[in-house]
């Protein structure tokens, strides 16, 4: 064999080290794309948090002082209720009344009619929070050239006003109360459909289930549901709870009679199946985590199958179990494809109130907003996302906190 | 007649390697000499494969591992500052206890090695002759673009020896390298490492007596400390003092087969 | 011994000779029973989205209105003059699922290695994290982030050239979103490599860098492929930030630059409006539903012969 064919001592050394260097380049390589997925994902707060924050310019069609001589800050409920009253047409009066009775409203609520049907504010430019920040003296020499008889206000669009208000046709009156509201029924119908049934099929699948050919079809089977995309369990839920089971979806039969299929109980069972594969692997992996000795020792003494699940292996699975439901439970809460399908409501200001309520949910306030034009929209858009951005931590923090709660028992 | 002053190929210098506050091999001194094979006996969990490890610093990849005392290479520590993992490596080649070829082609298997090493020659011969040394060439040389994996488990574990010279190293290190092979197989690794003696120094750790007393002209008997439970060279001395006549019970014991 | 007849040992008061038989338990086996059933009922929801969409879709073909091959030949579709042509809607979908892929494959893989071949592990107990919320966080969201975020950086790049609504912004941010799948998809086949290979390769006097990226990751490749599948199933299926920044006018074109609706927004955004029950439009989305379900589903099925392939081959 020819001897030196390797580069030896001091040709090795650069020959090495050259090795090294491309090694090098390459990490950088491979750590910018990570880079860029942090810089994305700061983009994207960032971005968010960008438009729920800003200089706002609007003008009133109608002089507050006309209308009353204290300023309306200072106002108690009844004097908002007699101005309201006087100014506003009958027809209109009585029509807000039959909504929800007039005396019963509370004093914030009638001010913010008061400002909406009266006023009537008019928003004529807004800003985004980095150019309100950075140009604010462009700014305010812009608004006092164009807009002369326009105040100009530093405004958070996320108040908590816009936690408790209902929907509104004026991006400065709306509020996410009734897609928040939505939002939780949707989650709750979702995870009483899922939890049960996704816990049982798990237990079958690890603890019963022989490895057979329909055991294996079934895996197979959840594995891809949980690749289907969710527009299409959108249609799914469209064909068989808005329209097929129309009479139990719309609450016909329960005697409720103001209503069609496209209740919150249709989407929430939509979107209970569209997490069921979810909650059932999450499952499995927390249920194949549980040692066999424990299996083995409950059957030592005895147990029956079940006896050994329910006693011992579904105990020591429950962290993992509740964990991957709370996973799922933040995708059904960002799931918005399926929603429209399903019916969405587009406009809606009354709390839903049952299942068999008309709904809408905070990804479709999100979706329908930003679609919008105005930009005062995408400002609340933005507003939106972060309640849907801190309904999701809240969610994931439980998650996290149960976890190494639970896990400390055993 | 005066006797040859041996040539080592390696030597230790009170070497303990610890895995983080465990010392798993304890003050270990050898002195390998070259061209010869040298065996490392010891009961299961006294640091043979830790000790072998170390000599190419493969024990670098166990994060709380950790190196006290010298391995020598012509007088160089390897775990000096200055020292480079990866020409330590190139320079000592390993055989592992299980056969791990690469999953690419028989060719491939052996070029690879070569290529990153900056070989500059003729890649064809030199597999050619690769495999010729590890006694593999007439059973591969009709498939060599076909995958390593569908050799026999001898065959994979020649292919692997074939690798390692083809990088020509000085010193191969073999953990149990048939352990995982059937009689016949094991033979031709031992007929095998006879040849290559010629060639390389071959440190090898190995469960069976008869190997060592077959294959090598050195033993190190290894053997836990009954306190501390870390690992520690007993006797080291020619196979056959070794296999004959022992001074240390201990090891009468276990290579006749009475221990524990 | 003075009685040395054999005598068995006598059994415990209490003892008949059928205790030890298999005994019918009704309860456990109700229970299986019914533990069966619910696993069954996943099947059943396959059943029910193949025969729903299929029912639908036959309905679609059925009108006179319609043959099947101007669906799968016509790049028109204009429900309103009765021209049902699904390339127009397929050929958005795939501009902007090849956009993503192109964006989601190097990064992801690049993040994958990284954090398996290099990163220490503090640096991986900040970088994962990223990674899980950026998959974490809703498509709506990431709609309004490529609506109001990269098509305004892309009309200072591109100018007049570009829209408010086009496919290279929605595929773009459909590529930050599928990222952290591919990357935490390719990190599980990397770490499925077993250690004797690395370390042969070590051994051999390879580098870390040379060990991972020319033994690991080849070895790696099928199970990376699958994720790279996924990717692709999941890029073809998503819908709301196509919805919201692609725009919505059904066109034949692969031009990134241009607006143009692909199957999934058209379907929100036509299902979203006020459409009447069983009309040709409203049967048409079934009919593009299908063919949504049917490339994803078959997707799907690939990538997990491969996964389980791989894993074969590895034990
Ligand atoms: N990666 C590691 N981390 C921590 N401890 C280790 C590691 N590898 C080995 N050990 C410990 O070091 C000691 C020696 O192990 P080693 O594998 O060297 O023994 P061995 O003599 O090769 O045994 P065998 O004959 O069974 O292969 C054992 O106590 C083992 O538990
Ligand atoms: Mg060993």
């Amino acid at each position: 064999m020819a001897k030196y064919t390797y580069p030896q001592s001091q040709d090795l050394q650069n020959f090495v080290n050259a090795r090294y260097r491309t090694a090098w380049v390459w990490q950088l390589v491979f750590l910018s794309a990570l880079l860029i997925a942090i810089l994305s994902l700061s983009a994207l707060l960032l971005n968010v948090a960008d438009g729920a924050f800003g200089y706002v310019v609007y003008e009133f069609k109608k002089d507050p002082a006309t209308v009353s001589e204290t300023p309306l800050a200072e106002l108690t409920q009844p004097q908002l209720l007699a101005l309201l009253q006087e100014n506003l047409s009958k027809g209109a009066y009585t029509k807000l009344d039959k909504e929800s009775p007039m005396e019963k409203r509370s004093r914030d609520e009638l001010y913010n009619l008061l400002i909406e049907r009266v006023i009537q504010i008019k928003i004529e430019k807004t800003y985004n929070l980095f150019d309100s920040l950075l140009h604010a003296d462009v700014i305010r020499a812009e608004v006092a050239e164009k807009y002369p008889d326009a105040t100009l206000e530093f405004r958070s669009w996320l108040t908590p006003a816009f936690l408790t208000t209902p929907m509104s046709s004026k991006a400065e009156f709306a509020g996410v109360r009734t897609a928040l509201l939505g939002s939780l029924w949707l989650v709750a119908i979702a995870v009483a459909l899922a939890l049960p049934v996704g816990v049982g099929a798990a237990i079958y699948l690890q603890e019963y289930a022989r490895k057979s050919f329909i055991n294996n079809i079934i895996q197979t089977n959840i594995n891809n549901l949980a690749g289907v995309p969710s527009i299409v369990y959108g249609m799914l839920g469209l064909a068989i709870f808005v329209r097929a089971m129309e009479a139990f979806t719309s609450g016909a039969i329960f005697g409720v009679t103001d209503s069609n299929g496209r209740t919150v109980l249709s989407a929430g069972l939509t979107m209970g199946i569209l997490v069921l594969p979810l909650v059932i692997i999450n499952a499995q992996e927390a249920i194949k985590a549980v040692p066999d000795s424990i299996r083995q020792a409950a059957f030592g003494v005895g147990a029956t199958r079940w006896q050994t699940v329910w006693h011992h292996v579904l105990p020591s699975a429950m962290p993992g179990i509740l964990t991957g439901s709370i996973l799922a439970m933040s995708r059904a809460v960002g799931e918005t494809a399926p929603l429209i399908i399903v019916g969405a409501s587009t406009f809606i200001s009354i709390d839903p109130a049952s299942p068999f309520s008309k709904f809408t949910a905070l990804p479709i306030q999100v979706y329908q907003w930003t679609a919008r034009a105005q930009a005062e929209f995408h400002n609340i858009a933005a507003a939106a996302i972060l309640v849907l951005l801190a309904l999701l931590l809240t969610l994931n923090a439980t998650a996290i906190f149960l976890r190494n709660r639970l896990q400390k028992r055993f | 007649m005066q006797p040859e002053t041996p040539q080592y190929a390696i030597e230790t210098r009170d070497l303990s390697i610890f895995y983080g506050a465990f010392e798993a091999v304890k003050g270990v001194n050898l002195n390998i000499e070259k061209g010869k094979i040298t065996a490392i006996i010891g009961p299961s969990g006294c640091g043979k494969s830790t000790l072998l490890r170390a000599f190419n610093r493969m024990n670098d990849f166990v994060p709380t591992s950790r190196v006290k005392g010298e391995i020598l290479l012509h007088g160089v520590n390897l775990y000096g500052k200055e020292i480079d993992p990866v020409e330590v490596r190139r320079r000592l080649g390993m055989v592992f206890q299980k056969p791990n070829p690469f999953p690419k082609s028989i060719y491939e298997n052996i070029a690879w090695g070569a290529r990153i090493n900056g070989f500059r020659g003729n890649m064809d011969e030199l597999v050619e002759e690769s495999l010729r040394g590890a006694a593999l060439w007439d059973e591969v040389k009709d498939k060599l673009k076909q995958s390593a994996y569908a050799l026999s488990g001898g065959q994979q574990q020649r292919l692997c020896i074939a690798r390692t010279i083809a990088i020509q190293p000085e010193i191969i290190l073999m953990d149990e390298p048939a352990s995982a092979l059937d009689p016949i197989s094991t033979l031709r690794i031992e007929e095998l490492m006879q040849e290559l003696k010629k060639n390389y120094t071959i440190l090898i750790v190995t469960h069976n007596m008869q190997q060592a007393a077959r294959v090598s002209d050195y033993t190190a008997m290894m053997m836990l400390y009954e306190d501390t439970r870390s690992g520690t060279v007993i006797e080291f001395d020619k196979t056959d003092v070794i296999f004959t006549r022992p001074t240390d019970k201990r090891t009468e014991d276990y290579v006749t087969g009475r221990f524990g | 011994m003075q009685n040395t007849r054999e005598q068995p040992l006598s059994p415990p008061s209490g003892f008949r000779p059928g205790d030890l038989r298999r005994k019918m338990r009704l309860s456990e086996d109700i229970i299986e029973a019914t533990l069966f059933f619910v696993g069954f009922l996943t099947i059943f929801i396959t059943i029910s989205i193949v025969i729903v969409l299929g029912d639908q879709a036959l309905l679609f073909f059925a009108d006179p209105a319609v043959t099947v091959w101007e669906f799968i030949s016509s790049t028109h579709w204009q429900p309103a003059i009765g021209e049902f042509g699904i390339w127009a809607l397929v050929s958005s979908t795939l501009t902007t699922s090849a956009i993503a892929i192109l964006v989601a494959v190097p990064l992801g893989l690049s993040a994958a290695l990284y954090l398996s071949e290099y990163a220490s592990p503090k640096a991986r107990a900040i970088l994962k994290p990223v990674l899980e919320v950026l998959a974490g966080i809703p498509t709506v969201v990431y709609g309004y982030f490529a609506l109001l975020f990269v098509t305004p950086i892309l009309q200072t790049i591109f100018g007049e050239n570009i829209g408010v609504y086009n496919m290279l912004s929605a595929g773009l941010v459909m590529g930050i979103m599928i990222l952290p799948l591919i990357s935490s998809m390719s990190e599980d086949a990397l770490s499925a490599v077993p250690r004797s290979l690395r370390e042969a390769a070590y051994a051999m006097g390879a580098t870390p860098f040379e060990a991972s990226v020319q033994v690991v990751l080849p070895a790696a490749l099928s199970g990376i492929g699958a994720a790279v599948i996924v990717g692709i199933s999941r890029a073809v299926g998503e819908t709301m930030i196509v919805a919201v920044a692609s725009g919505a006018t059904s066109k034949f074109t692969f031009n990134p630059l241009e607006a143009a609706e692909t199957m999934t927004a058209h379907i929100a955004r036509i299902s979203g409006g006020d459409l009447s029950y069983n009309s040709v439009d409203y049967n048409s989305l079934f009919a593009i539903a299908l063919m949504l379900f049917l490339v994803t589903l078959v997707l799907n099925l690939i990538s997990q012969w491969v996964v389980s392939k791989f894993r074969e081959q590895y034990e």
